[in-house]
């Protein structure tokens, strides 16, 4: 699984890495988490507003820290 | 009319006077009293606004925006894209994409901008905390004059016709549409939504309201009557660009920033030049300019700057003449 995690560096684009971490660290499950601070790369998956969340080329959240449980819906 | 925040002075009134056992008539007292009541009242506030505003926000999403304003020119689209910007808070960091996002769907630079300057200017907890502290009329002056900053600064800049001061990379990038989701949300979700943004924003302001209420408490206590309408009153026709000048580059957090001037207009600086003042911080910032060189030519930021700020000096005059 590829989790890619899309914002130019903002305080809550930081918080997204590390919440999303922290839930593949617990629930044991492998994936390869990508930063992605490319302005033209974050515009061609048509997300505006940072940070956005997109895991195996899909937009799952856009525009705020993802929660918990968001999260593990994503990655089971 | 009935004031609907009496319980919060009778609980402000009891801690002080009963509890902590401050007698009334002090500098003191006078202090504490407006911290614990300010404090109460802008957190009550903060919470029902932003509730209402971000469940109003789950209809509005800036790809919507996108399509909505492409391709249209005309006054009425400036006034569009400046309510649409009062209800679409973005961070700074997200200026960048939502500019090249915007120019990409053909949405004029002019119309991008009235969009642009209303966002930061018009925020639902600024004006939160404008209602708790100078009062619904302040507030509604404050609300409706930033949309109109945001529609006429925006005109102006597309009458100035500054595409070419737009960097160059921003017309070959290309905005993919991965980002659509047409499912509708229910009741319960947008609920949910509007919840969390709640606690997202209390959480990140609380401190600074606290910090602001309590130096414009203190200063509520102990600076002398009367000492700003001396210095800065409306017979001193610098106060308003010197307020200006002095919020532009200001980059502080507004919550913080709205009780202090509470306070100074309590000692008498007009409630114009105060609006300016904070018109001046919220809309523009050092950070955010760095920023927007990215995408902006000097040329295009100063006249930015230029005409947001001259709108604003203006502001603060008009409203120290009919308030």
């Amino acid at each position: 699984m590829k989790i890619e995690i899309l914002g130019t560096g903002c305080s809550k684009c930081k918080k997204t890495k590390e919440v999303i971490e922290k839930v593949l660290k617990n629930e044991g499950v492998e994936a390869e988490v990508v930063k992605i601070e490319d302005i033209e790369k974050i515009l061609n998956y048509g997300v505006m507003i940072t940070p956005g969340v997109v895991v195996d080329g899909e937009v799952k959240l856009v525009g705020k820290v993802p929660d918990e449980k968001d999260i593990k819906k994503w990655i089971s | 009319m009935v004031d609907v925040f009496y319980p919060l002075q009778w609980i402000a009134d009891k801690l002080v006077y009963e509890v902590l056992g401050i007698a009334p008539d002090t500098h003191l007292a006078a202090s504490v009293n407006f911290i614990i009541y300010d404090v109460l009242k802008i957190l009550i506030l903060l919470v029902v606004m932003i509730f209402a505003i971000s469940y109003i926000r789950t209809f509005v999403t800036p790809e919507k925006t996108r399509r909505v304003l492409g391709g249209k020119t005309g006054l009425q689209y400036h006034l569009l894209a400046s309510l649409l910007g009062a209800v679409t808070p973005f961070c700074s960091c997200s200026s960048v994409p939502l500019f090249i996002g915007f120019v990409e769907a053909g949405i004029p630079l002019g119309v991008t901008f009235s969009f642009l300057i209303t966002s930061p200017l018009v925020n639902e907890a600024a004006v939160a905390a404008l209602w708790a502290t100078l009062g619904l009329k302040a507030t509604l002056i404050y609300a409706v004059s930033g949309v109109l900053l945001g529609v006429f600064g925006g005109y102006i800049i597309g009458l100035m016709k500054m595409e070419k001061y737009v960097a160059d990379f921003v017309y070959k990038i290309k905005v993919g549409d991965q980002n659509k989701k047409p499912e509708a949300l229910s009741i319960k979700e947008r609920t949910a939504i509007a919840f969390d943004n709640v606690k997202d924003i209390v959480e990140k302001v609380w401190l600074y309201v606290i910090i602001g209420v309590t130096l414009g408490g203190i200063f509520h206590g102990y600076a002398p009557e009367g000492i700003l309408a001396t210095y800065a009153g409306k017979d001193n026709l610098l106060a308003v660009p010197i307020a200006v000048i002095i919020g532009v580059p200001l980059y502080s957090n507004v919550m913080g920033m709205i009780p202090i001037v509470e306070s100074l207009i309590g000692k008498g600086l007009p409630v114009g030049t105060a609006l300016a003042f904070l018109m001046a911080v919220t809309a523009l910032s050092l950070p955010e300019m760095i920023i927007l060189k990215k995408v902006l030519k000097n040329e295009l930021i100063g006249a930015f700057v230029l005409v947001v700020s001259l709108s604003i000096i203006f502001t603060g005059y008009l409203f120290n003449i009919i308030l």
